[in-house]
């Protein structure tokens, strides 16, 4: 299939300036002082529990944070299903790990949509808020989002698809690759929650 | 890769009109012109999920090449044919605009993680179980109706194998 190979490859070109910047900001992980800062930043915004979510929110209990859009067609209902598996995998050990499902796509995502979207998942709480309140949490998690144009007026995100790990004391732990293998998965969790 | 089993299992039957009497007729497969659409399916949606994607295995058995060029479906106000990759952690997708070629004696496979469907603006959600219709256009040999089963993801839990692996 040539002609998709060129569009694939085209779009790696296109993001590749992108993912640089992006993997500038990973870099900072080799050092411990800036591992222990991600997820901290002057973010404010609301989750469909009607609490506020700011750097704050990842003190107290455990969390799961993954950044996403409902009009996702795969790899965030993907990830979300991956994540009710460890649910069911872990029991009671994942009692108090919460859910930080958050957009990158604000425009859409209001925080209605986003409540049903997540809802059916224990303990999931969607994230929006302002555009440019959404980005410096993407600054602060380190998070890649772009928004690509569609015909017939339509717009994809591109986006990391990372899961992010945070202890209970907010700092963070260690991330989850996309369909990462499930007992590797659920170790990472059992260390986490253990 | 699966098993011959489930392979078969997942097979489905795309819409055969003369084997309507046999509910199991799994393996009918659809054909236009030297084309032959198998192994088609549709991920159910979330809640709230306006988008999903559709997949099938196109096989040209003629001796020019042919393109799936447009999809459309009752169910979507809009359907686009898209790629999707994952780069180095970051999902992205494309439209193809110029389509899907299926080369002379080759196949096309639009599967979960590549190549699909995207049904956009749907008007109501895709369920687990039920069925869907989708018309693929392709530039020699014009245009079929398929009718997809829509499958809720398959997750790696324990015991589990994940569909889009095929
Ligand atoms: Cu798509």
């Amino acid at each position: 299939m040539p002609r998709s190979l060129r569009i694939i490859i085209a779009a790696g070109a296109l993001v590749a300036s992108a993912v640089l910047v992006w993997l500038a900001w990973l870099q900072p992980y080799l050092a411990e002082e800036d591992v222990l800062k991600l997820g901290q930043g002057e973010y404010s915004l609301m989750g469909t529990d009607g609490q506020p979510f700011t750097q704050a929110s990842l003190q107290g209990a455990p969390s799961v944070v993954f950044f996403g859009f409902t009009h996702c067609p795969e790899v965030c209902p993907t990830t979300l299903g991956d994540i009710a598996v460890w649910q069911e995998e872990l029991g009671d050990v994942a009692r108090d790990l919460r859910i930080f499902f958050v957009t990158v796509d604000p425009a859409r995502d209001t925080a209605e949509l986003l409540g049903d979207y997540v809802g059916w998942l224990p303990g999931a709480i969607g994230v929006t808020g302002d555009e440019a309140e959404i980005r410096a949490a993407e600054k602060a998690f380190r998070i890649y989002s772009r928004k690509i144009p569609l015909s017939d007026g339509e717009y994809t995100m591109d986006h990391s698809a990372l899961v992010l790990l945070f202890d209970e004391n907010g700092h963070f732990f260690e991330p989850i690759g996309y369909q990462e293998d499930l007992d590797r998965a659920l170790s990472k969790l059992r260390r986490l929650l253990g | 890769m699966k098993s011959l089993m489930k392979s078969a299992a997942l097979l489905l039957c795309l819409g055969a009109p003369a084997m309507a009497d046999d509910m199991m007729a799994m393996m009918q497969n659809t054909t236009v012109g030297p084309l032959t659409l198998s192994d088609g399916f549709a991920h159910a949606t979330l809640p709230n999920q306006p988008v999903a994607g559709g997949f099938l295995t196109i096989t040209n058995a003629g001796e020019a090449a042919d393109t799936l060029i447009a999809a459309q479906s009752d169910i979507a106000g809009v359907m686009q044919i898209h790629e999707m990759a994952m780069l180095d952690d970051t999902m992205v997708m494309r439209e193809l605009e110029g389509g899907v070629v299926i080369p002379a004696g080759g196949a096309a496979i639009l599967k979960p993680g590549s190549i699909h469907l995207m049904f956009m603006q749907l008007k109501e959600p895709l369920v687990d179980g039920e069925n869907v219709t989708v018309t693929v256009t392709f530039e020699q040999a014009g245009e079929v109706a398929l009718t997809l089963p829509v499958r809720k993801k398959m997750h790696d839990g324990h015991g589990m194998s994940h569909d889009g692996d095929s």
